[in-house]
């Protein structure tokens, strides 16, 4: 495809928030301060498992500035969770009645004057224990005598899942080669810069305003008004500036949830902000998963069958941890052809932090298992792990049976790329090596667990007297840039520049319902929105200049750089800003308004595209230390068309140091239930002198589905890089990795075991 | 302990605050001047959301009580723009699309401000290591590195 024809789209655009937040003018809800407003704080479990006998708050409603004490008893009680859909799956109450089912899960809360008070007030809060036993990994949970979590829910299974095509067993019995690993993939945290923040504020006519730091600020008004028995309309949220989410930040939190309870009380403007260390222990993490990968492969290299169980610590409540389930079977079978390929994925409940959605969606997890066996299976078979992936691939026009049609796909590009990569790096020193990992990933999910009645994305454009325009989308920019990415396909549909833009998100009052960002779908899904509303708005125009120019029906109209024209006459024409303003008077006054929306349909049972990306990682170990020191990392990537230049950049290169952190830095020990390292000190991210250069080769595809051919890119791309590092590891050190984080303790370990075996 | 008075300049200007001896600068910067541009983001002195400059130094503002700013002057990210201009490093950022989020942005800034004043032909270690104490979640920290790299290699003139 030819990106010239493009004025705007793939060029190099300012993000339209940068000035805002390079000057400190850009406001999150951590920033927010109304007249009157009250600080909020939480109490938390001590424990991971207990009985709650009583609360006692009368001594903390004594101290002076303390305004509220709520528990569980005033409120609803209502049990609340994201896959609206099915009452089973709503498992949690924010303050929960009866039970507390994980160490930091919130018992109280306090309002006061200042957050000093709040907080001393909580000291002051008695409550009376009764500890029941308690269980932390999945495979105990799920053992007959374990402690019951949740009453009814035998042996703690929360959510199982099967997927399953072709003939798997008769598939098997045709592989000349059969392997089978077990992988334990760990929990990350997602350690948003803005930690979990809310403030809300309800007034006498009954309508409850709500800042909150969301990925979706349809979704929190739907589960908020659900939890405190108001209807839909009569709760706002705002997302201002969002400072991070990674998939952590589209569920009802405890800082929305409390502070909306206490100003209903109130009448007050509440405001809770979640400290670093609750942010740690008490915001759902990343899912660990236990992974068993057996795999039938015949001498040449062709797949035969695949077959996997899992078993995901859940922690102590559903969330995003369902579709997290079902994302990881269905992408540990990416993004290679199987004949037969068998999944069953089980979501156990345990006492310990919730597990949810992170970047990725349970894919990088998969991919950790998968692409190494991969290349363990190649070096037990002598095969070449580059023809290997080529020859089983995903190519364009497949049918994954049953669950998704693959419309675009680069991925042998990709491969063709990597490997011209990795190949002119030559001989590398000793100790050192290079891994690949190759993967794909969704644009948006097609499922609608949340039941929501409105289309899954809207757009409305409105076209001003002077030719300016207001954008009005549902989709939430948390940092990722799509208010710039929506901007840009707003400017090269109506033929405008970006600076005639205004984007307008984060209202519900003001934007129309759209599900939010997660699961990468918002270039698409708002993006096809965006499109279609200002083609509606572009048609209404041009059908006035039709008439205006008096020019044959049989030529095409079109505007580009705020020139109305004839496509084959160019020159003939007139500026956009003089047809905006006929047009509106020929429309008695009324601004030029388009409307557009996308809902996915007949694509499938995943999503409506999919990228695809080969990622290498150059890494050195230190057999003295353990220690790892990554040098490069270089990714060949297909999203379709690029749309937001810069933006891509930086999402891609963000992914990867979010991978790197998660592949080898980022850990999160448990002991009795109690998080080890709930602070920036200990939890160790990936800071600028470790971040290796992480190089980009674009791949050039058309996603038919996607705006402007336009797919995934940023969250995908989280998915490879644990798997190319234990790669790189295995081909520099000759040890397998099956553990992660792959931390000096674990490659010393295997250094260790590798001598013995030699011996 | 009594409050005592503070009397320092913020971004130029002469301000007077009476504080506890126990608050924070970030605390005064945020909460008492309302200059919210200066965000916080731990309890660790870890994350570097806050740093600000005194005195030309960048101090993470978490770390120092406000009363010993006494007669001092501090720069927060609401400084850099002088009359609607923005700052050579500021404008290297837009440029670069060193920022997602936004919310470790200022802290980056001002790391970066107080780095490039004194740095004379840098290697792009010293770049790196000049925003160490800052993390971004975000941007993984490359295109905040190329930024200050332009910078120091004069590509951006103060307007």
């Amino acid at each position: 495809m030819s990106h010239a024809k493009y004025s705007v789209i793939n060029t190099h655009v300012h993000n339209i928030d940068g000035v805002a937040k390079v000057t400190g003018r850009a406001t999150y809800t951590f920033d927010v301060k109304l007249p009157g407003m009250l600080y909020g704080k939480i109490l938390r479990s001590p424990h991971p498992h207990a009985k709650i006998i009583n609360i006692d708050t009368t001594r903390a409603m004594e101290l002076p500035g303390v305004k509220i004490v709520v528990t569980g008893k005033d409120t609803l009680g209502i049990k609340q969770g994201i896959w609206r859909r099915y009452e089973e799956l709503c498992d949690e109450q924010v303050l929960p009645l009866e039970k507390v089912r994980y160490i930091g899960e919130p018992v109280a809360a306090v309002a006061a004057v200042t957050e000093e008070i709040a907080e001393a007030a909580l000291d002051l809060i008695d409550v009376e224990w009764e500890v029941l036993p308690a269980v932390y990994e999945p495979l105990e949970a799920i053992k007959k005598e374990a402690p019951t979590i949740h009453e009814g829910v035998e042996r703690n299974v929360n959510v199982t899942r099967h997927i399953e095509w072709g003939d798997v067993d008769e598939a098997f019995e045709d592989a000349d080669y059969i392997r089978e690993d077990w992988f334990k993939c760990s929990g990350q945290a997602h350690m948003c810069m803005e930690t979990r923040a809310a403030v809300s504020s309800f007034t006498p006519e009954g309508k409850l305003t709500v800042w909150a730091s969301t990925q979706s600020a349809y979704y929190t008004q739907g589960l908020l008004a659900g939890v405190l028995g108001l209807r839909e309309g009569d709760v706002r949220v705002l997302a201002p500036y969002v400072g991070g989410g990674f998939g952590g930040k589209f569920e009802l939190d405890a800082a929305m949830f409390c502070s909306a309870v206490m100003s209903m009380k109130l009448f007050k403007p509440v405001k809770v902000v979640f400290t670093r260390e609750e942010d740690f222990i008490a915001s759902k993490r990343r899912t660990p998963m236990f992974y068993y990968v057996r795999t039938g492969i015949k001498k040449d290299g062709t797949f035969c069958a695949r077959e996997s169980r899992m078993f995901s610590n859940g922690g102590a409540y559903t969330g995003m941890g369902a579709t997290a389930l079902y994302l990881s079977g269905f992408f540990h079978s990416f993004p290679y052809k199987w004949r037969g390929y068998r999944y069953d994925g089980y979501r156990v409940y345990t006492n310990t932090l919730p597990s949810t959605s992170m970047r990725g969606f349970g894919a990088p997890q998969a991919m950790f298992c998968s692409e190494q066996q991969i290349d363990w299976i190649c070096a037990d078979l002598g095969l070449d792990p580059f023809e290997v992936r080529r020859k089983n691939g995903h190519t364009e026009g497949y049918e994954v049976p049953g669950q998704a049609f693959i419309a675009s796909c680069g991925l042998e590009q990709c491969i063709n790329e990597i490997e011209k990569w990795v190949k002119s790096k030559g001989k590398l020193p000793a100790n050192r090596g290079i891994g690949i990992s190759s993967c794909g990933f969704m644009s948006g999910g097609i499922f609608n667990w949340f039941d929501s009645p409105y289309s899954f994305s809207s757009a409305v454009v409105t076209i001003n007297v002077d030719g300016t325009v207001e954008l009005h989308v549902g989709c939430q920019d948390i940092g990722q840039g799509s208010n710039t990415t929506m901007a840009i396909i707003a400017a090269e549909t109506l033929g405008v520049k970006v600076e005639d833009i205004r984007v307008h998100s984060g209202d519900t009052a003001h934007c129309p319902a759209d599900l939010g960002a997660w699961g990468s779908r918002q270039t698409l899904m708002a993006g096809n929105a965006v499109k279609m509303a200002c083609e509606d708005a572009k048609k209404q125009l041009l059908e006035f200049a039709y008439a205006e120019m008096g020019i044959n029906i049989v030529y095409d109209l079109d505007i580009k750089d705020r020139w109305v024209h004839i496509v084959a006459r160019p020159e003939r024409g007139l500026p956009y800003g003089e047809l905006v303003k006929k047009a509106l008077r020929a429309k008695d006054g009324q601004r030029i308004m388009g409307r557009g929306y996308y809902t996915p349909h007949r694509k499938g049972m995943i999503s409506p595209a999919y990228s695809y990306m080969m990622q290498a990682v150059d890494a050195e170990v230190d057999p003295e230390t353990g220690k790892i020191k990554i040098h490069e990392v270089m990714t060949a990537h297909d999203c379709g068309q690029p749309i937001n230049q810069l933006g891509l950049i930086g999402q891609l290169e963000g992914a990867a140091s979010m991978a790197l952190g998660y592949a080898y830095l980022e850990d999160m020990p448990f002991e009795d239930g109690k998080m080890m390292n709930p602070n920036l000190v200990d939890y160790k991210v990936i800071k600028a002198p470790e971040m290796p250069e992480a190089g980009i080769i674009e791949i050039d595809t058309y996603e038919p589905e996607g705006p402007y051919g336009a797919k995934e890119a940023g969250e995908g791309l989280t998915n490879p890089t644990a798997a190319a590092l234990g790669n790189a590891i295995y081909n520099a050190m000759g040890i397998q990795m099956k553990e992660l984080p792959i931390t000096p303790e674990r490659v010393l370990k295997a250094l260790r075991e590798k001598k013995e075996v030699q011996k | 302990m009594e409050k005592q008075v503070l009397r320092f300049k913020v971004n130029g200007d002469e301000y007077e605050v009476f504080i506890h001896p126990k608050t924070l600068l970030a605390e005064v910067i945020r909460d008492h001047l309302g200059f919210t541009g200066t965000k916080r983001g731990c309890e660790t002195v870890s994350c570097g959301a806050c740093t600000v400059n005194i005195n030309g130094f960048s101090v993470k503002s978490c770390s120092v009580l406000a009363i010993q700013c006494q007669d001092m002057e501090v720069t927060t990210v609401e400084g850099l723009e002088k009359n609607g201009k923005l700052s050579p490093i500021q404008r290297a950022f837009l440029d670069n699309g060193s920022y997602q989020c936004g919310f470790c942005t200022p802290g980056m800034l001002m790391s970066a401000t107080a780095f490039i004043s004194e740095a004379k032909n840098p290697t792009k270690e010293q770049m790196k290591e000049s925003i160490e104490g800052n993390v971004c979640r975000c941007t993984g920290y490359n295109s905040i590195v190329r930024a200050i790299e332009a910078v120091t290699q004069g590509k951006y003139k103060e307007e």
